[in-house]
């Protein structure tokens, strides 16, 4: 067979669906772990009945949701209603082009390694943040389409939401670009000319070389984490859902398969979201050399890279579940409250002390990380000592009147 | 046929479809998810002609934030209700009628001078991609007057928004 | 070979003047909105087209400027829309049509 068909076409196809088939056995797995490990920390049992420590609920659900009846209600706007789910599975998906879960592999004929990632495009992390933005039409759209007052407060505390901690998610990666830098070596192992910062695998590569970004840049890995959680709709950011108050807000009049779909889909972003977590701030492929074992670029070496990222995937897929039982949920005017004076004061502090302390002490990662961990510390202290003062001023009633948001919704009802 | 020149045609139709649809359906919630596919195909052209930044950049700005407020507002004052009698007025008719002839004779005019060599046939052409690097140097050297100027506008613009919410709020108690 | 000028820039005037006839023809303020935000978006695919047939990076940097003031335009003219709606529980654009508020 043709080598270079092989390259050009074999291989990409290979790895996607490898990816795409990881990604669905993934949020399998992440149903199974997240009731279990549910069960785990209320101390109960969680589901154990279907197969061997209960490993098979997540088929077993699945052929429940796809044998229920795929209902319509009459008084949703049906294009929209059957488009919505559809709308927040594929941006959940496709982000995943752009990470690298390993190293790079040689196989026997082909002269170029091959590396472990779909797609290196050189707007990497814009791409990532594109896609991220879109997510909310989904819900948004699904939350429009029910025409239900419940999913239209789920849907409107979503689009604000996201609005909100998009910027934080953006800024905080600044500071890491701004330090990604490569030896020529490992350039010219990857055929590029220069550093790009804005691609996944540079910013995975230097963390090889360099310590991971997590030590340098602590404050905005807290800042991008946070905002993560947010735009996943996870505890404690779920307002969008929040049973107790909205009945499951937007996918209120979802049911069956489309309802499985929305689920499907939070949990693909959270893997998502790990993923680029940890190819941003925790190492990538990266574990003190370890990745290297049987020579650079064999496939041993691959195959232990791509398990080392595998396991920090799974490792931090563990925080979310845990963050969700940890923590209550915000109220509305906290959670802005929260985005807007504590995240983005702390992200943007992130980049300017990077940059200045770059200049300043000539490269030192040693004093940028402290920098960076003094001055969030400092910040967020002006926040919160102003935040008192105002609490003070005010009267009790003021302050509750203030607490009520979407005031323009009383325009309509 | 090149590989530029069928998604050309691919983007170019879905944007026009979609610019189509934004002024003909009745409802806003529908005209603003064209706008969101035209967008995209937007940002399909622009990483043909190379400017990958900016279709990055068109996707977070448009279809990411700008649309997001659109859809906010129409669900907040849920207009659905609201628009059914936007129809065309009889004046008005004749006005759409002239202007659609006017664009159908332009089209026409178009159709019939392409190719005749009005183009900028530059030597400097070229399918490469423009570096998000270039853009940024350029922004913070040659232009960074215009990029500060545009900080000005942008919180003028946040100023007046509170202005005006804040007043909306004052009235209402 | 690249694609030639002239395609984008035609594809732009048909973008724009649809963009026109909506301002004309629509009478809800978000759609008239939107058709404004329709042609501003047919001027940066011309401003990007002819960047690239000159083999400059001006015209991008002009794109990011119309979709910063784009950006503010839009906060501004919704926030006045919803205020519009609040006094009038209208935004058709012909019934507005007093000074008084």
């Amino acid at each position: 067979m043709d080598i270079e068909l092989v390259k050009d076409i074999i291989i990409p196809i290979v790895k996607i669906l490898f990816i795409v088939h990881l990604l669905i056995i993934g949020v399998m797995a992440m149903i199974w772990s997240e009731r279990r490990v549910s069960g785990w920390m209320q101390d109960r049992l969680g589901p154990n009945r279907v197969g061997p420590q209960g490993l098979l609920q997540p088929i077993a659900d699945g052929i429940k949701f796809l044998f229920k009846e795929d209902l319509i209600p009459n008084h949703v706007d049906k294009p929209l209603y059957v488009l919505a789910p559809a709308m927040l599975l594929v941006p959940a998906m496709i982000t995943i082009a752009v990470v690298p879960f390993g190293s790079s592999i040689s196989i026997a004929g082909i002269d170029e390694p091959i590396p472990l990632q779909i797609a290196d495009i050189n707007i990497g992390i814009l791409y990532i943040l594109a896609i991220a933005s879109l997510g909310v039409y989904g819900v948004v759209i699904g939350a429009w389409a029910s025409n239900n007052k419940y999913s239209l407060l789920g849907g409107l505390r979503s689009s604000a939401q996201m609005i909100s901690y998009e910027l934080t998610l953006g800024l905080a990666i600044i500071g890491v670009l701004m330090l990604t830098e490569l030896p020529n070596e490992i350039l010219t192992k990857f055929g590029d000319d220069e550093v790009n910062p804005l691609s996944l695998r540079h910013i995975a590569a230097s963390q090889g070389v360099h310590p991971w970004n997590i030590l340098i840049h602590f404050p905005a890995f807290l800042a991008f984490t946070t905002a993560m959680f947010a735009e996943t709709n996870r505890l404690p950011f779920d307002l969008a859902e929040a049973e107790q108050e909205l009945v499951a807000g937007y996918h209120t009049e979802y049911s069956s398969m489309k309802f499985a779909i929305f689920f499907m889909a939070e949990y693909m972003n959270m893997i998502v979201g790990s993923a680029v977590v940890v190819t941003l701030f925790l190492g990538g492929w990266h574990f003190f050399g370890l990745e290297n074992i049987g020579g650079e670029g064999s496939i041993l070496a691959g195959l232990i890279s791509f398990a080392i990222f595998f396991i920090k995937t799974g490792i931090f897929l563990f925080v979310f579940i845990w963050v969700r039982w940890t923590l209550p949920r915000f109220r509305y005017d906290q959670l802005m409250n929260f985005g807007w004076k504590f995240l983005l004061p702390v992200a943007l502090t992130s980049i300017v002390v990077t940059g200045t302390l770059w200049i300043i002490t000539d490269g030192n990662r040693l004093w940028i990380g402290i920098g960076n961990v003094v001055a969030a510390f400092i910040v967020v202290a002006i926040v919160a000592g102003m935040f008192a003062l105002d609490n003070n001023s005010k009267s009790s009633t003021q302050a509750t009147h203030d607490a009520a948001p979407l005031r323009g919704l009383d325009a309509v009802e | 046929m090149t590989a530029e020149m069928i998604l050309f045609f691919i983007f170019g139709a879905v944007s026009l479809i979609g610019a189509i649809a934004v002024i003909s359906f009745r409802h806003p919630i529908y005209s603003a998810l064209s706008l969101i596919v035209t967008f995209f195909a937007q940002a399909g052209l622009f990483v043909l002609l190379g400017a990958h930044f900016v279709a990055a950049v068109q996707v977070i700005v448009y279809a990411g934030a700008i649309m997001v407020l659109f859809l906010f507002v129409i669900m907040l004052l849920n207009l659905g209700t609201l628009s059914a009698k936007s129809a065309l007025t009889g004046k008005l008719k004749g006005v759409v009628v002239v202007l659609g002839v006017l664009l159908a004779i332009q089209g026409v005019y178009i159709a019939m001078t392409a190719g005749t060599g009005t183009a900028l046939e530059s030597a400097q052409a070229s399918t490469e991609t423009v570096t998000t690097y270039k853009i940024g140097e350029l922004l913070f050297s040659k232009y960074l007057l215009p990029f500060e100027v545009t900080s000005l506008i942008l919180l003028a613009a946040l100023i007046g928004v509170i202005v005006l919410v804040k007043r909306e709020s004052q009235t209402e108690n | 070979m690249p694609l030639d000028l002239e395609y984008y820039l035609v594809l732009s005037a048909l973008l724009f003047t649809i963009g026109v006839i909506g301002v004309l023809i629509r009478r809800n303020a978000i759609i008239i909105f939107m058709c404004i935000e329709l042609m501003l978006n047919a001027a940066n695919l011309a401003f990007v087209a002819i960047s690239r047939s000159l083999g400059q990076v001006e015209g991008q940097l002009f794109v990011f400027f119309v979709m910063a003031v784009a950006a503010a335009e839009v906060a501004i003219g919704l926030a006045i829309i919803v205020s519009v709606f609040k006094h009038r529980e209208t935004i058709n654009v012909d019934e507005v049509n007093s000074l008084k508020g």
